[in-house]
């Protein structure tokens, strides 16, 4: 399929007629790709997320999920859809099983079919054993993989997920992760995710837009979007006294040599094979090299270069984040 | 996998998935059943009984008051004798017990239209029944917006109004099975059934408190659409219950309410099912004013529904 899976023109959300929370936002993504959402809280990801599954009604723009409008067509995107929600949604009172079914009947699937599917995917997310239990019960880790599999019952072409890791702890975070990777594996659906963990975004997804204040400010592959940092950095030092900031800048793929208090900070892009370039030039002089580090970018640093500032500040400004998120919550519900 | 999303969800696929989640709830927690039938049982048990009109306005008490002896002037009596007549008190007394001893019924007969009070007024606790039990599904609404829930269902490609007649339809049975606990303690505790009952008639009743449950419970879920806050919702379901209950049948008749009551009385559809329910438990049945009360209800029901399940189109989807 060469047509775009999910493609959003403009898209534009305004609550109460003044707060943008989704400012004209466009973006593309193709079949069988992972596409990531990254943005602090309150940046606009979940009003995003919620136009496309149909829950909200776009204020201006337009999507569309396998071709089929989110306004006009939006029972049909409906159909070929899976989400996985921020909050947990299953009903507590019920059972993991029951919860499951449920979902199902919600998609018109016929019992004998969302039985045995039901069973598989209890099965994938390793819950067999807790299937009969009430999902009050559960743990938060369990409820994540029970929300996965609620959102894999119709089998969709597009998975949604919305913070598929948040409030967990870093074990399950690794775990869920795992999970996704191998549904993914398991069905070949395009995932939509929004995740507000830099290194997820990065271990996880093909492509990522950065969303910040509601618009997309950059957007590409996480290897693209580190190298348009201009390189990795790699420190090193020797154990002679003398200058060698000419030599290291002679060797190939090196862009900047900066010489700070006898050791020497490289920007050079492929540090992993740029590195034993360098060794070999020193050894061949006669040097020896004594420490080498090589650091790549991170997505952090990508943030930091396109907002101005890191996430974590972003975050840190607790009164201003917590207003938003209220308002927000508000305004959404409204 | 090719044909994997080919199936035609049915409205009533989805209907009966969210109703029996509902009714699955509802019969996980006893208590909120128990809680439920309480609150009527307690009015029955006290305030039925309490008001005990029958002894009121028993011979007993009217006999009980103090008479002097009354003196009435010889010229008043005929033929006229000379003198004063003297009535003793004890006579005067056993005279008016004798008048009254059938005066309370008389009277509680001609406004009530039964011979004792509680019959009439555990009656119209399945009204009550019913506008407590529909008020829920207004609250319970609110909390699957709050709790996400509904997100994950408005997702789904089950039709909106299966999400809303769902709530209705749990209302409504939650109501018929409230109300069959209810009848049958007020049997237990002395409600008078009339000769005209049948078994069948329990049929109508049925009908009854579906057609009212199912057009009060669209009216609270058209209010709780959009909201998000119970708490709005609780002050409101409480403004809209309190004269629904009072300016209507269910403990008093509406011929012994000043004009304006009156008014509210007569077009506030909790009278025309506590009227129905009468008319097919403890009066003797008149069916045309019978065919009023379902025709009624009827209308009732099907007007707020369709608002409800129209509204649901535009609203639910902000």
């Amino acid at each position: 399929m060469v047509e775009d899976v999910i493609r959003a023109e403009g898209l534009t959300k305004i609550f109460n007629k003044s707060l943008v929370a989704v400012d004209h936002v466009s973006f593309s993504v193709k079949d069988g790709e992972v596409f990531g959402f990254l943005g602090p809280n309150g940046a606009g990801k979940t009003t995003t997320i919620n136009m496309l599954i149909t829950v909200l009604k776009p204020t201006e723009g337009t999507a569309s999920v396998l071709g089929y409008d989110i306004v006009k067509q939006a029972n049909e995107v409906r159909k070929v859809i899976g989400v996985v929600p921020q909050e947990y949604t299953a009903d507590e009172d019920l059972t993991g099983y029951e919860n499951i079914i449920l979902c199902a009947d919600l998609y018109g699937i016929p019992r004998e079919i969302s039985r045995k599917r039901a069973l598989e995917l209890f099965e994938l997310v390793e819950l067999t054993q807790f299937k009969d239990k009430k999902v009050e019960t559960y743990s938060g880790g369990m409820r994540r993989r029970l929300e996965l599999a609620c959102g894999l019952i119709n089998r969709p072409k597009v998975l949604f997920l919305d913070e598929p890791t948040l409030g967990l702890d870093v074990q399950t975070r690794a775990a869920t992760w795992e999970y996704i990777k191998r549904l993914k594996k398991e069905y070949g659906m395009t995932l939509f995710l929004t995740t507000h963990y830099l290194e997820e975004a990065d271990a996880l997804c093909d492509r990522i837009a950065i969303i910040d204040h509601g618009r997309i400010i950059v957007n590409g592959s996480p290897q693209d979007l580190k190298r348009s940092l201009g390189g990795d950095i790699i420190t090193i030092s020797i154990k002679e006294n003398s200058d060698v900031t000419d030599l290291i800048q002679s060797v190939e793929h090196v862009k900047e040599v900066r010489n700070e208090n006898g050791s020497y900070r490289v920007k050079a892009e492929a540090g992993e094979v740029t590195a034993p370039l360098i060794i070999e030039a020193l050894r061949k002089r006669g040097y020896t090299v004594t420490r080498l580090s090589l650091t790549e970018p991170t997505l952090n640093e990508v943030y930091l270069e396109y907002t101005g500032r890191s996430m974590r500040d972003a975050e840190e400004s607790k009164e201003d984040f917590r207003a938003r998120r209220i308002t927000l919550r508000r305004a959404r519900a409204r | 996998m090719k044909a994997q999303n080919e199936y035609r969800p049915s409205m009533f696929h989805g209907l009966w998935a969210l109703t029996t989640r509902e009714l699955k709830k509802w019969l996980k927690e006893p208590i909120i059943l128990l809680m439920a039938v309480l609150q009527p049982i307690i009015w029955m048990g006290f305030f039925g009984k309490a008001m005990n009109l029958n002894a009121m306005f028993s011979a007993e008490n009217l006999g009980n008051i103090n008479m002097p002896n009354i003196q009435i002037p010889g010229y008043l009596a005929n033929p006229p004798v000379n003198g004063v007549i003297v009535i003793p008190d004890a006579v005067l007394s056993q005279q008016l017990q004798e008048t009254f001893s059938s005066i309370g019924s008389n009277v509680i007969q001609s406004i009530f239209g039964v011979a004792d009070y509680f019959s009439y007024m555990s009656v119209g606790m399945i009204s009550m029944i019913v506008m407590f039990t529909t008020m829920f599904s207004g609250m319970s609404i609110v909390w699957d917006r709050r709790l996400g829930f509904l997100d994950k269902v408005l997702s789904t490609p089950v039709s909106r109004a299966a999400i809303i007649l769902s709530k209705v339809l749990n209302a409504a049975l939650r109501a018929m099975f409230q109300a069959t606990i209810i009848l049958a303690l007020a049997v237990v505790f002395g409600l008078h059934l009339s000769p005209t009952f049948s078994p069948l008639n329990l049929l109508g009743v049925y009908a009854a408190i579906f057609l009212l449950s199912t057009g009060l419970s669209s009216l609270f879920l058209a209010v709780a659409l959009r909201s998000t806050r119970q708490e709005t919702q609780m002050a409101i379901v409480n403004l809209i219950n309190m004269p629904l209950m009072f300016a209507s049948n269910t403990l008093t008749p509406i011929s012994m309410m000043p004009e304006f009551i009156q008014v509210i009385a007569r077009v506030n559809p909790v009278s025309y099912l506590t009227d129905a329910v009468r008319q097919l438990t403890i009066l003797p049945l008149n069916t045309s004013t019978l065919l009023i009360d379902f025709i009624y209800l009827g209308v009732f029901a099907s007007v707020l529904s369709s608002i409800g399940i129209v509204l649901s189109w535009r609203y639910l989807t902000k």
